[in-house]
């Protein structure tokens, strides 16, 4: 053992052992490749049949910068962000080490390289630190300098194994799957966390009182990130068009399109391609091409985050007056474009909602789960075609870029594309007169030819608003309006189409409601247990799944005495949408918000639950009674 | 303006080969000011279709915003249209052209809708070299707006106020040329035989094709001291390669023309014969297309014709190995992998 450990203060307080039931915390350098061994840490866990949430706390940078790396493991299966202080830091990255330090709770542990003395000020005399010299291990084993720095992480997930007791066959599962393909990289992984594992057990006789045990909570389960699963949802619903600008956190969903598509698009005979992906020059051009080529038919979509959609409001108020389908994912993120781009946040509410001029509004989704993330996106593209207009998805960067446990994807192979109201060259053919914009059936949605139909039938010239229900061109203001009321009906036909929201009742006599969407869903039901827990009080929850909001919206809002609506922005976006939308009193509705650019957590969520509700303070009254 | 359009037709008039005379190949009544060289594009725009023997229908005309991009709407009524939003033709062109490869393209643009909102979409539609047709009638000046000078007039033309342009003039062909476009063609509105034969050639390249047509505003930039009027016009141009395009079916011979010619063959089967100049100017040659466009602009020359072609780039369908059969009509069995190829998706997140 080395002695540049910290001697234990003999007053450090002991956690109590526990069981699949804590967070361990990687604060690592940016680009030193320890994504890749964090990763393997989380996959082992889920492969151990435990539910874990990974989380990627990175910055905005290619190399140097302090990066973190939160793993939550939950026996209970709560998958959000727990919140407070963490049980387990991992420590390779001196830059970071003080807050590194703050970060574990009393009694908890701090992971460190100590191949070097630790700084003085660095020691609290109420948690326990755990040295081993990954340095000094790497500098023997290893000549080059990136093997040096690339094995140092899979050393320490060796370590771990040892002390909080990952199975090592999981590993090493892990290892064979990720170097499939390179398979000469197997042995040399495998050797490494066996180092670390030998490492830990020599120095330290016995493991932590974290421990991992095997279970069987991941059956019928993957673990995957939100944007892979948009990317794969995109090939299911029929995307051939996919037109994109690289900005994070969207960038990986356009990656998985093309490469699914590449999977499962190309003619094995002829290498042809049913697919087209387009880097674009910028994200106006990029919403210009799902717009062109969507008008010919073509499904179409694109991918991006708050400023690519202030860069597409202008098209998108073309696509929703033209009758264009569109298809959008916006994986949010912390504004502005020179804001914080790898934090999260649910903070494009408003500016999707009503993106452009004029009286416009969009057809929002909102996933919680990356399966929802490849059923609401192939989904999107019909209500998109059935609807005629742009529908955004809004994801965010902790759904999107983190691996999720998420249900096995599943599809109905009997499902067949919603191409809506497109007339054929036979309808054509049988028709008078073809009215681009004239309501036949009364749900406000147009029949609409494409380019080539017929040879005498059916064109016409696509422009925003001034043109007859037959798209002959009038700047009469009667025609005008019409159209315009028209494009409320359809709005509100979009209603029957687009998901509805998640009800949750365990509250018959429904004082308190509580509405979430998007990523907040895991903490937030994960916060409900705990005030029910805590206070035995049982809270009525909704999930929002779409906008327009549904007559259900508007019930649930209506029935309950108090309503809170969680979310990760500092305006409360979603309560002023329902405020504006459902015409409510602003007093009903009351926001619990967390926008710092971490997920939300469970804690931050009861916290304000308990101050709003003035619940500790019943607490300590009944606890005086008793 | 002109309020009615008869619709009465000379009986004798000539039909193409799927039987069918100019009239089907009309627009809607412009509502562009009378005289205006807009006008005179789209009566060769449909001259050119309907000589190319295209069905109506089978062409798709995309414009921006601005006066040039209202008259898709005076020609090919039968074709579907798209106004967009402004400089971003484009995109909806290349959203559109990738959605649905067997339709004829014609995007049509302006000087104030391409050479400044739209000069980046235009610097990428043309790298990537889209099969499309990409005609800019450019006057010189934003018409809708009443008369601002917009980016292609030239330093020191007088605008209708009066005012000398104190800028440097953006040459669309020029910047086109060091893009890397694979066919360049300027031409100007009242030249109508020179016109229709480049927007033929232009219509059959597969590739890329920029017409930069110079289209005078006669209410804001038709005046003495304008660069862009159609007397300053006139009086400048000069043909460079003098071209004809000689369809597949059809052998045309120029013989009015001196010199030695050049026939390039374009990929429908139709090919561009070039009567070369004296000077012996070869517009399959970038480098000296570029010179020969700089040399003429420093003698105050208007280079007009076809300015460079090259006819066996990689068009961007190519580039993108899409299959023959357009996008948009491969169905749920070619496009959707089903469920157990999921299964094998699943087992790899496991």
């Amino acid at each position: 053992m080395s002695t540049n450990t910290p001697s234990k203060a003999s007053n450090v307080p002991q956690l109590q052992p526990v069981i699949n039931d804590f967070v361990v915390k990687f604060a690592n350098v940016n680009g030193s490749g320890s994504a890749s061994a964090n990763n393997m840490f989380a996959k082992a866990i889920f492969r151990m049949g435990i539910p874990v949430s990974p989380r990627n706390i990175f910055p905005s940078n290619i190399q140097g910068s302090p990066t973190w790396f939160e793993v939550r493991v939950s026996d209970d299966g709560y998958l959000g962000r727990r919140g407070g202080q963490v049980e387990l830091v991992v420590s390779v990255n001196p830059q970071s080490m003080a807050q590194d330090v703050a970060d574990v709770c009393p009694g908890g542990y701090f992971f460190y390289d100590n191949t070097y003395p630790l700084d003085f000020k660095l020691i609290r005399d109420d948690i326990h630190y755990i040295g081993l010299p990954l340095t000094e291990i790497t500098n023997k084993q290893y000549n080059d300098p990136r093997r040096r720095q690339l094995f140092k992480n899979i050393i320490y997930v060796g370590s771990l194994a040892y002390l909080i007791g990952i199975e090592f066959s999981a590993l090493e599962s892990v290892v064979n799957d990720t170097f499939a393909r390179k398979e000469k990289l197997i042995p040399p992984n495998i050797q490494a966390l066996q180092m670390g594992f030998d490492a830990a057990e020599e120095a330290y006789k016995s493991p932590l009182p974290l421990q991992l045990k095997r279970r069987a909570l991941n059956e019928g389960k993957v673990l995957m990130e939100g944007n892979a699963a948009c990317g794969l949802g995109a090939v299911y619903g029929g995307a051939t068009v996919a037109a994109w600008y690289p900005i994070t956190p969207s960038t990986s969903v356009a990656e998985a399109f093309e490469q699914y598509a590449k999977r499962f698009r190309i003619d094995k005979e002829t290498g042809e391609q049913k697919f087209a992906v387009i880097q674009a020059e910028d994200e106006l051009s990029a919403i210009g091409m799902v717009i062109g080529a969507n008008w010919n038919g073509a499904r179409s979509f694109t991918a991006t985050s708050g400023p690519g959609v202030s860069l597409m409001n202008e098209f998108l108020g073309l696509a929703y007056f033209a009758e264009v389908p569109a298809v959008l994912i916006d994986v949010q993120r912390v504004g502005p474009s020179t804001g914080m781009p790898t934090r999260t946040q649910q903070s494009d509410l408003l500016i999707s909602a009503y993106a452009s001029h004029g009286d416009t509004k969009h057809i929002l989704l909102f996933p919680s789960t990356p399966k929802e993330c490849f059923e609401m996106t192939a989904d999107a593209f019909d209500i998109a075609d059935r609807m005629q207009t742009p529908v955004i998805m809004l994801t965010d960067l902790d759904l999107g870029m983190n691996q999720h446990i998420s249900d096995d994807l599943e599809w109905d192979d009997s499902r067949q594309y919603d191409l809506g109201k497109v007339v054929s060259t036979q309808d054509l053919e049988n028709m008078e007169r073809f009215g681009r914009y004239l309501d036949v059936d009364g749900d406000g949605v147009t029949f609409r030819s494409l380019a080539g139909a017929h040879e005498d039938k059916g064109a016409f010239f696509t422009r925003g608003t001034s043109r007859t229900e037959y798209a002959v061109y009038t700047e009469s203001s009667d025609e005008y309006e019409k159209n315009m009321q028209r494009l409320l009906v359809k709005w509100n036909t979009a209603k029957q189409y687009i998901p509805a929201p998640e009800i949750d009742i365990i509250d018959s006599s429904h004082d308190i409601g509580v509405i979430h969407y998007g990523t907040s869903m895991a903490a937030t039901e994960e916060a409900i247990d705990l005030i029910a827990k805590k206070h035995g009080l049982k809270m009525n929850s909704l999930r929002v799944r779409a906008f327009p909001f549904q007559d259900e919206v508007h019930e649930f809002i209506a029935q309950h005495k108090q309503v809170f609506v969680v979310e990760q922005n500092r305006d409360a976006q979603l309560k002023i949408l329902l405020v504006n939308e459902l015409e409510l009193d602003s007093a009903k509705l009351t926001p619990i918000l967390h926008y710092n650019g971490e997920p939300i957590s469970a804690l931050a969520i009861v916290t304000q639950l308990e101050h709003a509700l003035d619940l500790k303070q019943a607490a300590s009254v009944s606890e005086q009674a008793s | 303006m002109s309020f009615l359009k008869p619709s009465f037709r000379h009986p004798s008039a000539p039909l193409n080969t799927l039987g069918l005379t100019t009239k089907a190949y009309e627009g809607g009544v412009s509502t562009l000011c009378a005289g205006c060289g807009h006008d005179s594009i789209s009566a060769a725009i449909i001259q050119a279709v309907w000589g190319l023997n295209i069905a109506p229908h089978r062409v798709a005309k995309i414009s921006g915003i601005g006066c040039s991009s209202k008259s898709p709407n005076y020609f090919l009524n039968k074709a579907h249209g798209f106004n967009s939003v402004h400089g971003r033709m484009p995109s909806v062109m290349t959203g559109a052209n990738v959605g649905n490869r067997d339709l004829l393209y014609l995007g049509i643009s302006g000087d104030g809708d391409t050479a400044s909102i739209g000069m980046g979409q235009f610097a990428h539609v043309i790298r990537r070299n889209l099969d499309m047709t990409y005609i800019v009638e450019n006057n010189g000046c934003y018409g809708l707006t009443k008369g601002q000078d917009s980016a292609t007039a030239d330093e020191g033309s007088i605008s209708k106020k009066g005012t000398p342009n104190p800028y440097e003039g953006i040459d669309l062909v020029a910047l086109a040329l060091e893009l890397g476009a694979t066919f360049v063609a300027r031409s100007f509105s009242g030249d109508k035989d020179q016109l229709v034969p480049l927007l033929k050639a232009a219509m059959s390249h597969k590739g890329f094709a920029l017409i930069d047509i110079i289209s005078p505003c006669v209410t804001f930039n038709n005046h003495a001291g304008s660069t862009k009027s159609y007397d300053y016009t006139r009086d400048h141009v000069e043909a460079g390669a003098v071209m004809d395009f000689v369809p597949m079916e059809q052998e045309i011979t120029i013989d009015q023309i001196k010199g030695s010619t050049k026939t390039v063959s374009l990929h429908n089967g139709g090919s561009v014969r070039l009567s070369k100049l004296d000077d012996g100017y070869d517009p399959t040659d970038r480098r000296n297309a570029i010179m020969t466009l700089h040399d003429h602009k420093a003698q105050e020359k208007l280079l007009t014709g076809l300015i460079f072609l090259d006819a066996d780039a990689t068009d961007f369908h190519n580039t993108l190995k899409l299959p023959k059969q357009p996008l948009n009509q491969l169905n749920k069995d070619q496009l959707c992998p089903g469920n157990s190829a999921l299964a094998s998706v699943n087992k790899g997140m496991k």
